[in-house]
């Protein structure tokens, strides 16, 4: 199961809870992978110093993952894979976000490779991204109704 | 997947053409958005999503064991890839040790797996470029390690080879035998390919300086394996993580700093030469007998033998093919070196049977997106070298 971290033992939670207090929600640790859960106000600015910060430098986002946790609620989770080559460091960061009209920030700006993975979440989980340049869908048809990997989806399709 | 032509930012002497996405030259079903002023590329858009098949949607529904033969076909030029790395993912979440003799086996055959990938883009990236003996070449040989695939597995691509917690079944006496002749002719056969096409003119006029990607542009838009390499940098996963005992062999991580078509090919070369050592390595160290699976009642399926004389290897059995089992809840994502580049599989459990959430990173979907950078500003017959350069598959883009 997932076990609490000393969250000042820690390097990188301490590195951000420095920059700013508010910015770890919760920090936990399974099976060696450390996962950092910020505010979603949060986000975009505690992305742009994991990327630029020496020590850490998180510069290649790995991946955007949606997940659906219905019924539970918040309903949403981002999870944002980081790699920091030159630390030979992974790091997830979530966000959390409700079942009504779910919105993250966009980090475009942080990692342009982010379009692609926003459009993606957004195409399939009905997450929007706020400031994101071009979000449409990508893998389905523009006249597609619905989001299919919600859990509300049925497996067989809608129609 | 769009059905609509967009926006274009030109200044009214630009035309969009629609690039597939039934053409030969896109490797499936790609279709480019291109806007053109002349013969120059104003800007390339990427327009996927007709291979679309909602395999992580499918991974839901299915247990965790079924799910692995919908890794096979996420990239269908490299299936041994995608076995491993989701046979990894499971294996984290449920803290399972693989014995060695099954990991060294793996080793081997998804480095079989990463020159006979190699070898398709490269017969049909030279294809594309016009030198279409390539092709006969290349696929002669990769007919060689699809025999090897078939003789272990009972197939040549969609093989399901690996399971979770091992292999799914034991290879067959002289095995090796076929992979042995195949690790003596091959550096001949590279060199070959090198002779037809290194110090080829043509070749070096379709492909230097074509596609530059800098290394900043390349880690900020994602990209990773061998385009990332042939830009400088030097990350390779088996060095950087290494998973299945990659810590145990000797190979380089070939880089080049041009970081054009031509630097791609040579990198994609030598790692097809760096695949065969590790081979050769893990031919030394695959001991001949051991297990090929884990310790794991209730997870690995019990032998044949046992169940005709052991009444819970039977219940197991029972217990596994009809509702599966259940990792603790939690969530992992593993990744591995595949041919493309950083391959990733996230994979979620509830404490259920069935996988709570399975995502594929795909490094075909990454890569390119960054093909406007490649293309923009050159002639539009570079875009068909860019497009091969990046070696994508489009059952991975898609999913």
């Amino acid at each position: 199961m997932t076990e609490t971290l000393d969250l000042d033992q820690n390097s990188i939670v301490a590195k951000l809870r420095a920059w700013d207090p508010q910015a770890v929600a919760e920090a936990h640790s399974f099976r060696g992978e450390l996962t950092i859960v910020v505010p979603a106000g949060h986000l975009r600015r505690a992305a742009d110093f994991l990327r630029t910060e020496p020590g850490l430098e998180f510069s290649l986002l790995s991946d955007i993952t949606g997940v659906d946790r219905f019924p539970a609620e918040p309903r949403f989770e981002l999870n944002y894979h980081l790699l920091s080559i030159s630390q030979r460091a992974r790091l997830r960061l979530r966000v959390r976000l409700p079942g009504q009209n779910p919105t993250a920030e966009t980090v475009t700006s942080v990692w342009p490779t982010a379009d692609w993975h926003e459009r993606e979440v957004f195409d399939l989980f009905g997450v929007r991204f706020a400031g994101h340049p071009d979000l449409r869908r990508i893998l389905l048809p523009e006249d597609w109704e619905g989001y299919p990997l919600r859990k509300d989806f049925p497996v067989e399709g809608s129609r | 997947m769009g059905t609509t032509v967009h926006t274009v930012t030109g200044a009214g002497r630009t035309m969009v053409l629609s690039m597939g996405p039934q053409h030969p030259s896109t490797h499936g079903v790609l279709r480019i958005v291109l806007e053109l002023d002349g013969e120059t590329v104003v800007k390339a858009r990427p327009d996927v999503g007709y291979l679309h098949t909602g395999i992580e949607k499918s991974c839901e529904a299915k247990t965790y064991s079924q799910a692995i033969t919908l890794t096979d076909r996420i990239d269908y030029l490299a299936p041994l890839s995608n076995n491993l790395c989701y046979c990894l993912a499971v294996e984290k979440l449920l803290g399972l040790e693989v014995p060695k003799r099954a990991q060294y086996i793996r080793v081997l055959l998804t480095e079989l797996t990463r020159i006979a990938s190699h070898l398709v883009w490269l017969g049909t990236h030279a294809m594309d470029l016009g030198a279409l003996s390539m092709f006969l070449y290349t696929f002669r040989e990769r007919e060689d390690i699809l025999k090897v695939f078939e003789l272990v597995s009972g197939q040549r691509m969609m093989t399901s080879y690996f399971r979770i917690g091992g292999l799914a079944l034991e290879p067959p006496a002289g095995w090796l035998d076929p992979v042995d002749r195949f690790v003596k002719i091959f550096p001949s056969r590279a060199q070959e390919y090198e002779d037809l096409l290194t110090q080829n003119r043509i070749w070096h006029a379709r492909t230097k300086g074509v596609g530059y990607l800098s290394a900043e542009d390349a880690i900020a838009m994602g990209v990773t394996g061998p385009m990332l390499r042939a830009a400088g940098v030097a990350y390779d996963v088996r060095k950087a993580f290494p998973y299945s005992s990659y810590d145990e062999f000797d190979f380089d991580i070939p880089t080049r700093t041009e970081s054009d078509c031509y630097a791609r090919y040579l990198v994609r070369v030598a790692e097809m030469r760096e695949s065969l050592r590790i081979v050769r390595q893990a031919m030394q160290k695959i001991p001949a007998e051991g297990p090929i699976q884990t310790e794991a009642p209730g997870i690995v399926p019990p032998q044949r033998e046992k169940m005709k004389t052991e009444m819970e290897a039977l219940i197991y059995h029972f217990k596994i093919f009809t509702e599966g089992f259940a990792p603790p809840p939690g969530e992992v994502y593993q990744t591995i070196e595949s041919p493309r580049g950083e391959l990733g599989f996230y994979v979620a459990s509830d404490g259920s049977p069935k996988p709570w959430r399975v995502k594929v990173r795909a490094p075909s979907f990454v890569n390119l997106q960054a093909l406007n950078k490649l293309v923009e500003g050159r002639l539009l017959a570079d875009v068909v070298a860019c497009i091969g350069t990046t070696d994508i598959v489009l059952g991975e883009v898609d999913r």
